[in-house]
């Protein structure tokens, strides 16, 4: 099963590559890595989307919590939770093309951030699902370059992470 | 006021005062000149010469193993940190405390690809359990406080310092720190009270219960409380390969280690227990066999380990306990005399049938007068040494007979390459435990393979005058991997085969050694009698033994624990 980890580290110097090491020496499953510094900055939060079995998922938490630099994990499948991710989509917008990109932007919410002769550039922010749907109902010929940032997530209501 | 500003090559030096390191095994290169200098100036602790870098990780090491202190060694950049990789995984497979402080390039020459550059801490970063590089002077001595404390606490392990050579000249305030606090580390210590009344509950209610206890009981410095426990409550124990000498090997109670080479009893034991207690140790494949198959049989499993990630990684436990093995141990003792004072748990029945699996003798040999058999020479190195002796070993069959027939009675005795199972270990591994107990004996099991990986050692073992004796069982072959072609190979003995060998007595004649060459049986005891009877002398004994001995009992890779081929006269 998908689930996406939430953790906050030291914000050091190698930090990241331990993380990224520890997925890769024990063979377990990335989809997507985010890190950045949060507001205080000798932190970093990092959002992992994994996946395995409860048992694996149960390691992957327990060797997180191991690695030194690691001040807290949280397994946001383990409660309610926001998940977010950024697109940014090149399509073709020639003819009768520029229109249909237009309406399908509108209908996901998405925004044009760029225009040029022959393409767009839409902005779009959602779950993973939803940017994949986004997708599955472009037509593949009218994609020109996607970007996605990888999900970010946080705990709804009083679910913080913070030391 | 301020204090006067010191080199950070002093710095090094006074905080390996400091944390009062005794012993600092290294070799010394480029980037470390500014370290090896101040170490000329100083005499708060000694440092060892070894000849090849990996030596000085396994001295440090072992010391560590025999002493329970933190082990040191101090390595250059490039090809010297290189070299210590080996040590350092060997050391972080066994949990072993060390702190490796490497060279480095100047901080301006990091990335440049600078002769003698390499990225320690990229090439350490998985097999270590924690590693810095230290890019500012004023960083150094909070930087060793913490190597110090990462590496003794919680579950140990090493911890790599990298050092750039323009730091160690740069100058600062020396402060160390007296405590650390880091807010991404604090091992739990104390075992939850719940669980553990729970667990001591669980253990009377048992029917077949059994003690399982690893490395980790070893490390924590259980052992007292252990057979403590044990013995109120008249349970069967093992240890693993590692953790031999927790619980005396002649005591009653005992049935041998467990695993690939472990006795019958000691199998059967486990495959068939009802209540499982395991203390600081991790059901890993050489021990258990496969998981499915020890999953057949139904088990309530406790697992004491301060390790939160070795508890249900390759077996499901039911009642886990993260704490220190001694703390957790010696609660359990405490609700056990408070508690239950009156309980006493019948468990004759189980008592009959691991006596029964006992008289199967599945560590009895078939003895020869005409060609000298390995393990015979270990019954005898026990006898000689009263079952006192520090003993060393290498990675192969000669491994498996020392930890199967030298019956070590009290914990750090027994110092081997149980995880990652690295050939060499065995003489340095002895170097250290000679300078952690210079008076004590000090045996080296060795196969003529393992040897040579680090024989270069030898002159090390002159210069300091270490009286080690070096045990060689000779089968002229790569045994194990003999054995394994043997029985899963149809006897292909593919490169297994060792030619050219060097005449070991007058190789360790021209260190200024003494060598003996032993071929008969009736021979060994006199043989050992004398070297060991060579106090202040290192003896190498070549033993010439049988070419086409086999380990058993074994469990094939794969198999369960009670899938045992017992041996050939059986």
């Amino acid at each position: 099963m998908k689930h996406i980890i939430s953790l906050l580290m030291e914000n050091e110097a190698g930090a990241l590559s331990r993380v990224a090491g520890l997925f890769s020496a024990r063979a377990y499953n990335i989809e997507s890595l985010t890190v950045a510094p949060t507001e205080d900055p000798t932190l970093s939060r990092m959002t992992i989307v994994t996946s395995g079995s409860d048992d694996v998922i149960e390691q992957i938490i327990k060797q997180l919590n191991k690695l030194i630099d690691v001040v807290k994990v949280l397994d946001l499948n383990d409660g309610k939770f926001i998940e977010r991710e950024l697109m940014l989509v090149k399509v073709k917008a020639t003819g009768a093309f520029r229109e249909e990109m237009k309406r399908m932007c509108d209908i996901f919410r998405g925004r044009i951030i760029d225009v040029a002769d022959g393409s767009f550039t839409i902005e779009l922010t959602g779950s993973g699902t939803k940017l994949d749907a986004f997708i599955e109902s472009l037509d593949k010929a009218a994609i020109l370059e996607t970007v996605r940032t990888g999900a970010s997530g946080i705990g709804r209501g009083d679910r913080i992470l913070k030391i | 006021m301020t204090n006067p500003t010191i080199t950070g090559a002093e710095i090094v030096i006074r905080c390996l005062n400091e944390e009062k390191v005794k012993f600092v095994f290294g070799y010394p290169g480029g980037a470390v000149l500014h370290i090896y200098d101040e170490i000329y100036k100083q005499n708060g602790f000694k440092h060892i010469l070894v000849r090849h870098e990996q030596a000085a990780v396994h001295a440090a090491d072992a010391f560590s193993r025999a002493t329970g202190e933190v082990g040191v060694a101090l390595v250059t950049s490039g090809p010297g940190a290189t070299n210590a990789v080996t040590g350092i995984a060997t050391a972080y497979m066994d949990s072993i405390p060390l702190v490796v402080i490497s060279g480095q390039v100047p901080v301006p020459a990091i990335g440049m690809d600078a002769f003698q550059e390499v990225d320690m801490v990229g090439i350490t970063r998985p097999c270590v359990k924690h590693n810095f590089l230290v890019k500012d002077v004023k960083d150094i001595a909070a930087t060793m406080k913490k190597a110090f404390y990462i590496a003794a606490s919680g579950r140990p392990g090493p911890v790599v310092v990298d050092i750039p050579k323009d730091i160690t000249a740069h100058l600062a305030e020396y402060i160390y720190p007296k405590s650390v606090e880091m807010r991404s580390y604090s091992p739990v210590l104390k075992g939850h009270s719940g669980q553990i009344k729970k667990a001591v509950k669980l253990l009377l209610e048992a029917k077949r219960p059994m003690i399982y206890t690893g490395g980790g009981l070893v490390l924590g410095d259980a052992a007292p409380e252990l057979v403590k426990l044990a013995r109120a409550l008249n349970y069967p124990v093992t240890n693993t390969l590692m953790g031999l000498g927790g619980y005396p090997a002649t005591d009653s109670q005992f049935v041998g280690m467990l695993g690939m080479h472990g006795s019958y009893e000691a199998n059967m034991a486990m495959q068939n227990c009802d209540v499982l207690i395991a203390v600081g140790a991790r059901f890993d494949d050489r021990v258990i066999g496969n998981p499915k198959h020890f999953d057949v049989k139904g088990r309530t499993i406790i697992h004491i380990d301060v390790d939160p990630s070795s508890i249900s990684k390759r077996v499901k436990v039911d009642v886990p306990i993260v704490g220190h093995v001694q703390s957790v141990l010696r609660e359990m003792n405490d609700v056990l005399a408070a508690e239950h004072a009156n309980a006493k748990p019948n468990i004759a029945d189980w008592w009959k049938q691991i006596n029964e699996w006992r008289a199967v003798k599945s560590m009895v040999y078939q003895n020869s007068t005409e060609v000298i058999k390995p393990q015979y020479v270990i019954e005898k190195l026990w006898e000689v040494t009263k079952g006192d002796a520090y003993v060393t070993s290498d990675v192969g069959q000669h491994q498996m007979w020392a930890a199967q027939y030298y019956k070590f009675d009290k914990p750090r005795r027994w110092i081997n390459s149980g995880g990652l199972g690295t050939m060499g270990v065995g003489l340095p591994y002895a170097m250290g435990c000679q300078f952690a107990d210079k008076h004590a004996q000090v045996a080296c099991v060795t196969g003529e393979g393992s040897i040579q990986m680090n024989i270069q050692e030898l002159s090390t073992c002159a210069q300091y005058g270490l009286p080690i004796k070096v045990i060689l069982l000779n089968n002229r072959y790569l045994g194990m991997v003999r054995q394994w072609q043997e029985f899963f190979y149809e006897n292909r003995y593919s490169e297994s085969y060792m030619d050219s060998l060097p005449d070991f007595v007058k190789l360790a004649e021209s260190y200024g050694h003494v060598g003996m060459q032993i071929t008969k049986p009736g021979d060994v005891e006199g043989a050992l009698k004398e070297a060991f009877a060579k106090k202040d002398k290192f003896v190498f004994m070549d033993f010439i033994t049988d070419q086409d001995e086999n380990v058993f009992p074994m469990i094939p890779n794969g198999a369960g624990l009670s899938e045992m081929i017992l041996g050939k006269e059986k």
